[in-house]
């Protein structure tokens, strides 16, 4: 089983998934954010999805459990970059994902979440 | 690199052959087998994302509730010689006894969100189940091209 890293930029954490995702992993991703969330006192997570081809049941819950668990420590989550092809399938799938933030690209979740976490994006001088 | 238990049984899938779904990895690979299909099947890519993922969904439940089973997935000719993609996945698992309400929204044995095979209905042109408590499961899902 894989894990997918985490990254820190500033006060948010970043996981941008690369992989096929295995329902293992998913659970791993879940435990492991929850202990990065607090014990680098992040305020934000973002969720990067660009590179994956579909999100079943499974997969749209895992959203929707990051999200709800990182609000109850104080994070907020943007999921970013999902794909047309995956929107449609999913809404059709009957998961809608309401509770979770969305943004089109990682440069709007930055902004989402914050002038801080965006001028820690946008790096140097 | 590590190969996943239940692998290299086969050299990935030759179109048709019976697929071994024992692990989480497998299901993993059910999805590309049918990705490469669909694909190869000239589905648009929101019907390949479609079907690839009721074949997710349904390759979860014979793995989490039929104990295990098989995946076999073909191209096939659907009315007015349309092209497509049959899926097929079987299981000796519990079997359902209320296939009607296994259909319904919401319903769940476990701990999911009872999205599997309504879901995975909707998200299918053709979708039939056949179960019998205590011998088995097996769904035939269907897509086809525009």
């Amino acid at each position: 089983m894989e894990h997918v890293p985490i990254l820190k930029i500033g006060d948010v954490l970043l996981v941008s998934i690369q992989v096929d995702l295995q329902d293992q992993t998913v659970l791993a991703l879940q435990e492991d954010l929850a202990d990065r969330i607090v014990a680098a006192g992040a305020h934000g997570v973002i969720i990067d999805i660009t590179a994956v081809d579909i999100v079943d049941s499974f997969i749209g819950r895992m959203f929707a459990t990051i999200a709800a668990m990182s609000r109850l420590m104080d994070a907020e989550t943007v999921v970013v970059g999902m794909r047309p092809a995956v929107a449609i399938t999913l809404v059709e799938l009957g998961l809608s994902l309401g509770g979770v933030r969305t943004a089109l690209d990682l440069e709007e979740g930055m902004r989402l979440l914050g002038a801080g976490a965006a001028a820690a994006v946008a790096g140097a001088p | 690199m590590t190969t996943p238990p239940g692998d290299g049984r086969s050299g990935g899938g030759t179109p048709g052959e019976e697929v071994p779904i024992a692990s989480n990895d497998d299901v993993v690979r059910v999805r590309q087998l049918v990705r490469t299909a669909a694909a190869a099947a000239g589905l648009s890519l929101v019907d390949q994302t479609k079907i690839v993922t009721a074949a997710s969904e349904l390759a979860r439940n014979t793995y989490a509730h039929g104990g295990g089973g098989t995946m076999r997935v073909e191209q096939a000719a659907g009315e007015r010689g349309r092209r497509g993609v049959r899926v097929v996945f079987t299981d000796a698992g519990p079997g359902i006894a209320d296939v009607e309400r296994a259909l319904g929204e919401g319903w769940t044995s476990g701990a999911g969100l009872g999205l599997g095979l309504s879901g995975a209905r909707r998200l299918s042109d053709e979708f039939d189940l056949r179960s019998e408590p205590g011998k088995g499961t097996t769904v035939t899902v269907a897509k086809w091209g525009r």
